[in-house]
């Protein structure tokens, strides 16, 4: 019995130990390890960043034409003309983090930027861990057909079938509230635009900014229903309670409104992808 | 077919691109196991040590290491950790210290598997003429055990390597994170592209990764014809 409870001893001791030289292994680096956690010292603050004299910004690298990177190695895109816009207002320089879809949250909540710029979509969920600023940019479920056929009403498409890609927001719109429809699901875009192309179903619904630029290089095929369902909004999102930059992109995203930054931004950088049927008011919220 | 696919390799900056990426991955690989391989080796000594709770310690540090998966390993130090303690390091530091920390856990079982399979004769005879413990591992165990363990290391070496892959989770620009900026942004004018791009940065993992492990095979069977003569 008593040896029993040496070796648990000594096995609690051991995992004590151990815990502590990995914690110290990376805590190493900073003298003051607890307290610098405390959000009292945000360094996201319009104040630090101006001080730093950098904002990081998180973007994507690989979703043209939104955040990618162009031949010559250089950040182009709609998300990137916009933060270079937002680092010229607060007179700072910017740095640029590439995030994936799924870190973005992360790289805000563990302070490795400062605000995200990455097509992120705002969501009930996303709100309750992060704070969002003002939208700049809108999208919503679209249905692509052949313009020989084309679908221009939802109720076109009862008792028919639907192309979708699982997961996506327009197989979640179709599935709960547009039951008389039929859906063809499909795992990847490539599946559902061969299907399409097949005559396998009567349309194709998908977000619509992916369509617009989809049809540029199908002349056969339009956009018919250029938004269906509930409009979602894209959005630069802050860490939860920093207030200071909240504030300030929000004012920063009005001016810009104002101004017709997001037209000229719509014109560089989207117009090439989704051609001449989309008017810069179906995506730049006004 | 009026462009082929290999022609994104050539566009623009992209082959230099890639190749910056690739010295990113190298640079990160070589600095954590330098360190990694140096602090293993220390502690494959410790744990041959006869301290019970030294060892006992060593042997969690291992199995932290090598049960938990790398991609969660990086995430725990990149994203986790920082909100605990308030460090924030960047990126390619994040990634250089848990690849060391990671290579010094596995090297340390090579080391200490190495050097207690020296002949227990060998330890007996050294200590019979006197050596104390620092002379007895410096003279006679080490130099026996570094043949031994040096297939293992090798072996050790190319899968740290490998495993860099993993870095583009936390935003280290290596050579697969710049390879997909290039696939995405070419998707449209080349669909073949995707093909040609993961094709080269086959080439450039394996141009690094081959000579190690066929100097490692060699290695091993030389250790082999000398040791059954």
């Amino acid at each position: 019995m008593k040896k029993f409870g040496f070796k648990k001893l000594a096995l609690f001791l051991g995992i004590a130990a151990s815990l502590t030289l990995v914690l110290s292994g990376c805590g190493s680096n900073s003298k003051s390890s607890k307290s610098a956690s405390q959000s009292s010292n945000n360094p996201s603050t319009v104040q630090q960043i101006k001080k730093r004299g950098t904002i990081r910004i998180a973007v994507f690298g690989d979703l043209p034409p939104y955040g990618w990177v162009n031949k010559q190695g250089q950040r182009v895109g709609y998300d990137l003309t916009l933060a270079r816009q937002i680092a010229k207002d607060l007179k700072v320089k910017p740095k640029f983090v590439q995030v994936n879809a799924n870190n973005r949250v992360d790289a805000l909540n563990s302070n490795k930027v400062d605000l995200v710029l990455a097509n992120f979509t705002v969501t009930p969920q996303r709100k309750q861990v992060i704070d969002f600023a003002s939208p700049y940019m809108k999208v919503s479920v679209g249905v692509v057909s052949p313009k020989s056929k084309a679908i221009t009403k939802a109720s076109q498409l009862q008792g028919k079938n639907l192309i979708v890609t699982k997961g996506t927001t327009a197989e979640n719109y179709f599935t709960s509230k547009q039951t008389g429809v039929n859906l063809l699901k499909f795992d990847s875009k490539t599946q559902q635009f061969n299907a399409l192309k097949n005559n396998r179903g009567v349309a194709l619904a998908d977000d619509n900014s992916y369509l617009y630029a989809w049809v540029k290089d199908q002349p056969k095929y339009t956009v018919g229903i250029k938004s269906i369902g509930p409009k979602q909004y894209i959005a630069p999102a802050v860490k939860k309670g920093n207030k200071s930059l909240l504030d300030w992109t929000n004012k920063d995203i009005k001016k810009l409104n104002n101004n017709g930054f997001f037209e000229k931004d719509y014109n560089s950088q989207l117009k090439p992808y989704f051609g001449k049927e989309v008017k810069p008011s179906d995506i730049v919220i006004k | 077919m009026a462009h082929s696919g290999i022609n994104v390799l050539f566009e623009g900056r992209n082959l230099i691109r890639l190749f910056g990426g690739l010295w990113t991955t190298v640079e990160i690989a070589a600095v954590a196991l330098v360190l990694g391989l140096i602090l293993g080796v220390i502690l494959g000594v410790l744990r041959t040590f006869p301290n019970r709770l030294l060892r006992l310690v060593l042997r969690l540090y291992l199995e932290f290491f090598r049960i938990v998966p790398t991609v969660v390993l990086l995430f725990l130090f990149y994203y986790i950790l920082p909100k605990q303690l308030g460090v924030n390091m960047p990126a390619n530091q994040v990634a250089t210290l848990v690849f060391a920390l990671w290579t010094a856990a596995e090297m340390s079982d090579i080391v200490r598997g190495a050097l207690i399979s020296v002949p227990k004769h060998q330890r007996e005879s050294g200590m019979a003429i006197g050596l104390n413990r620092l002379q007895l591992y410096r003279y006679v165990l080490i130099p026996q055990a570094v043949s031994l363990e040096l297939p293992a290391t090798i072996n050790l070496v190319t899968r740290v390597i490998k495993t860099t892959s993993l870095l583009m989770l936390i935003s280290v620009m290596d050579v697969i994170n710049v390879g997909q900026q290039v696939v995405e942004a070419n998707n449209q004018k080349y669909p073949t592209g995707v093909f040609w791009v993961y094709g080269i940065i086959f080439v450039m993992y394996f141009a690094i990764d081959y000579p190690l492990s066929w100097w490692a095979k060699r290695m091993d069977k030389k250790r082999l014809e000398r040791a059954n003569g």
